[in-house]
């Protein structure tokens, strides 16, 4: 809480950047991944290895194996940056020139239309997982958000004030009919919330197939596995208007409507209070008169909803239409969710910032896949490896020498001795 | 063995845990070492024991000055401690447990466990300590598992024992084995260092004893100080150990029940048709040794338990099986038992604490979303008023001591309008300072009208407090009666004597 901070003293910036918090120990853990996607690249790369190789027949060749590591490393990141962010020198020129601004902004659009639904679906776990549940099936209740919001926003027709709300509702109502089964069984037969999830992601895969290649949704005329196109009245329009190629859509308003309203949700309601009390202390909870079966199946339609939300989104901003292969294998949003919610450590502002970061590092891995050759899995390396480091604090506090924060008070110091 | 402490000092940042702490034990001698929670008592042994460096002092072990880096060098200069959340594996047997670490072996590095059963029967016929090496350790009752720990030292040749706070998870009864055994070994030329905060015990056992608060030792006392004496010199100042009661002036019947039965976990009868009244202005005490239903008991009128048949009544309103919410709305106040589990969120911040279970009345919360500056402004007001002690009202409730966590729930509790307080151990594991504290908060509560029901396990509070004492045996309320009978004919229904209500 913020008068925790101000009651602190004030530290001089050397101190903060080496005293370990959350904030801190997930930045190093970000140069960490970088560090081992440096390694990873170093090693698979004929040239850098023909180079250390050379090494064995004369020292002389020393320079030229660093500047080729450097080199290499950095040519890849450097299309990772820009391509997910911006390019500086296209950047000037446009600056310069005023010319060419919507090439020069793709790669950060790109990023975030990414992102948006990764924020929105990843909230959703965050909050399930603040009240001390986890949502495996996030990535189901978002393919049936997106099968719901495909079919209404393609199959229903009127104008545009209602049908783009009412297909988002409908991805909501979708993810939420999903969410609430696992919640359901939860609360009311102890059903193992995990195994239920992971389960429904099963079903709802064959659903999707099913659906797609079904005569009502299936695209009229089409024997493959392609579902209708939703009609202009039914999509997220891009942000700055078709005519710009920037495919950002007003998803992102959607997105920070979600981030508001967690917020608001987690840090201010009661109903978030109650769910941050179950999740910390369930016995406490029950002691204190939350009824832990309403709260179970509340945070399932709140966490599906948000999960189905994503899965129209998804939908209504890209292709406006979905396939058999929607948020299947590297497009599961909903699994990537779960990292990227333990990225953000639940907070909905710790979610955009390691959304946004997850989305920039698989766009920009395109990119360099595209210059550079080196694999896109490289992204997904990093990925893990900044998650991994980030799960493991004590670590990074002990390769950067952090210093624990100084403790609230006496009585820390003390109670871990168990006196 | 002779051990001494010279100038031990031990700092964590800016805070001084141990502060020139000097003190000598004798072989053959019982040393208390008596201090608030929070004292600096655990980490003086922890000290002594290897766990943490010492940044001043030093360690002579028979008027050698020795360097104790780890707790392996302790054991090899025969020290044994025996922890207050016991070392041992649950599922292993106590012969495994014993020898665990240093098992002796036979060819093909085989264990020997006939070698380490026998070292167990020797032990246990040496000093006392009778228990079977086969048991599993998560069969056998807490006090055995005590005496497994203490066996596990001896065999590795310990010659001072430290035990820490070792009667914090015994009955009574236990206390009394436990006792005995320590004069066994002090009879054989063990020393043994004996850290609590109980002055009872310490009367009873000790035969020097060291008073240490905030890190220093305030001095020595030999166990023929009154209870009032160690007291005062343990918390500071002259602490009341008798609770002032006004005279007693019971009103109508606030809480009735009548012929209650709820089931345990296992489906079987904790509380066999049981029937009591509170009255307005009246605590009533209830006696009874741990586990005879006295949890299930409170745990249906709160509403966290089925109630199988009876009624409960408050202020005439049937409670029966209604929610924990509606229990709270209704007007019953709860100090859990466990209060770490059921009564705080240790992550929480203290003010969080404090609304835990009115988050959605007005003025904390308003259509929904919490109002910051009412819970804060509530926070610092109970704060103040309940002598909470933490370091801010967003501090989390984990970094307060034992005594203030159980006043943040005692401030919760008694903040609200009550019809009545229900209370379980309410003073279990609080120090001294903090045990009078809540008596007097109970007794305030009592003289403003409020009904209470206080559940203890300790007659000593069972007495202080109750205007009436009821005591539990097996599921039933095997006598009511007044505070002035002796502590004797209490006892004895506390051992299931039955005996006719007396109508107090």
């Amino acid at each position: 809480m913020s008068d925790v901070a101000a009651a602190q003293p004030r530290r001089s910036l050397w101190a903060r950047y080496t005293t370990s918090s959350p904030i801190v120990v997930t930045f190093y853990a970000l140069v960490l991944g970088l560090i081992v996607g440096a390694v990873i690249i170093s090693t698979t790369t004929p040239a850098v290895l023909d180079a250390w190789r050379a090494l064995f027949h004369s020292w002389n060749g020393l320079p030229h194996a660093i500047n080729i590591t450097f080199d290499n490393v950095g040519a890849a990141y450097r299309a990772m940056f820009t391509g997910s962010i911006v390019d500086p020198q296209t950047f000037w020129h446009s600056l310069l020139s005023g010319k060419g601004w919507p090439n020069t902004l793709t790669p950060i659009s790109e990023t975030f239309t990414y992102a948006t639904p990764l924020i929105i679906v990843s909230i959703g776990v965050g909050i399930a997982f603040q009240t001390g549940l986890f949502n495996i099936g996030a990535n189901g209740q978002a393919v049936i958000g997106g099968i719901a919001g495909a079919a209404f926003g393609s199959m229903v027709h009127m104008p545009t004030v209602l049908h783009l709300p009412l297909t988002l509702a409908a991805g909501i109502a979708g993810g939420m009919i999903c969410g609430a089964v696992p919640g359901l069984l939860k609360a009311y037969t102890g059903a193992h919330e995990v195994i239920v999830t992971l389960m429904f992601n099963y079903v709802t895969y064959a659903f999707l197939l099913f659906a797609v290649l079904s005569t009502p949704f299936q695209q009229p005329g089409q024997q493959n596995d392609i579902g209708r196109t939703m009609d202009p009245s039914a999509i997220l329009a891009p942000l700055f208007g078709t005519t710009s190629g920037l495919r950002v859509s007003y998803g992102v308003v959607v997105a920070a409507l979600v981030v508001v309203f967690a917020w608001w949700l987690i840090d201010r309601s009661s109903l978030g209070f109650d769910f941050r009390v179950t999740g910390a202390n369930p016995s406490a909870a029950r002691a204190s008169g939350i009824n832990a079966k309403t709260i179970i199946v509340t945070v399932f339609l709140i966490s599906g909803g948000l999960a189905g939300l994503a899965g129209v989104v998804q939908v209504a901003s890209t292709t406006h239409y979905i396939d058999g292969g929607f948020l299947i294998g590297e497009a599961g949003i909903g699994f990537t969710a779960i990292t990227v919610a333990l990225l953000g450590r639940n907070r909905p502002f710790g979610i955009v910032w390691a959304s946004l970061l997850f989305a920039a590092l698989g766009v920009g891995g395109r990119n360099m896949q595209a210059i550079t050759g080196i694999p896109l899995d490289l992204a997904t390396v990093i990925q893990s490896a900044i998650v991994l480091f980030v799960a493991t604090p004590v670590l990074v506090k002990e390769i950067f020498r952090l210093r624990n924060a100084p403790t609230i008070g006496v009585q820390l110091a003390t109670t871990g001795w168990g006196t | 063995m002779q051990l001494e402490l010279r100038g031990i000092t031990k700092r964590f940042g800016s805070f001084t845990a141990n502060d020139q702490i000097s003190l000598k034990v004798e072989p053959g001698q019982i040393h208390s070492l008596l201090g608030e929670n929070g004292a600096g008592k655990s980490t003086l042994m922890n000290v002594l024991f290897g766990l943490l460096r010492p940044d001043e002092g030093e360690i002579l072990i028979d008027g050698v000055v020795t360097s104790i880096d780890d707790s392996g060098v302790a054991v090899r200069h025969g020290i044994g401690m025996v922890h207050q959340h016991f070392m041992l594996v649950p599922v292993f047997t106590v012969a495994e447990n014993v020898v665990l670490g240093f098992e002796p072996t036979k060819s093909l590095n085989r264990i020997n466990y006939r070698q380490a059963t026998d070292d167990i029967r020797h032990l246990s016929r040496e000093f006392n300590l009778e228990v079977d090496p086969d048991a599993i350790i998560e069969n056998l009752p807490v006090g055995l598992q005590q005496r497994v720990e203490i066996i596990k030292a001896l065999s590795h040749d310990a010659e001072l024992l430290i035990l820490d706070e070792p009667t914090a998870v015994l009955t009574p009864q236990e206390i009394d084995a436990l006792m005995e055994i320590m004069r066994s070994l002090a009879a054989a030329g063990k020393s043994i260092l004996f850290i609590t905060h109980k002055l009872k015990e310490v009367r009873a056992i000790a035969d020097v004893i060291t008073i240490i608060r905030q890190g220093h030792v305030v001095g020595t006392a030999e166990p023929t100080a009154s209870e009032a004496e160690l007291a005062s010199m343990m918390v500071g100042r002259a602490v009341n150990l008798t609770v002032e009661k006004s005279p007693f002036h019971a009103g109508e019947d606030v809480l009735e029940i009548r012929d209650l039965v709820v089931l345990d976990d296992r489906g079987l009868i904790a509380v066999n048709g049981v029937s009591l009244d509170v009255r307005a202005g009246e605590v009533v005490a209830l006696a009874g040794v741990q586990g005879n239903g006295q949890t299930e008991f409170v745990e249906a009128i709160v509403g966290m338990r089925k109630v199988q048949s009876g009624t409960i009544t408050l202020r005439g309103r049937d409670i029966t099986n209604l929610t924990p919410r509606q229990a709270l709305d209704a007007g019953l106040g709860h100090i859990p038992e466990d209060r770490q589990r059921d009564g705080l969120v240790l992550s929480m911040s203290v003010a969080d604490n404090l609304v835990l279970n009115t988050p959605r009345r007005v003025p904390f919360a308003r259509h929904g979303t919490r109002n910051f500056s009412a819970i804060s402004e509530n926070a610092s007001r109970l704060v103040q008023e309940f002598d909470i002690r933490t370091t801010s009202i967003q501090a989390p409730a984990s970094s307060l001591s034992g005594g203030n966590q159980q006043k943040v729930i005692v401030a919760r509790e008694l903040s609200r309008s009550l019809e009545i307080l229900i209370a379980s151990q309410p003073t279990r594991g609080l120090d001294v300072g903090s045990i009078e504290y809540v008596h007097r908060q109970i007794v305030e509560h009592r003289n403003q009208g409020g009904g209470s029901l206080i559940v203890s396990s300790e007659l000593d509070e069972v007495m202080a407090l109750g205007d009436r004492i009821a005591v539990m045996y097996e599921g039933k309320i095997s006598g009511i009666v007044n505070p002035s009978t002796s502590r004797e004919s209490i006892g004895l229904l506390m051992a299931g004597t039955e005996m006719e209500p007396s109508g107090v």
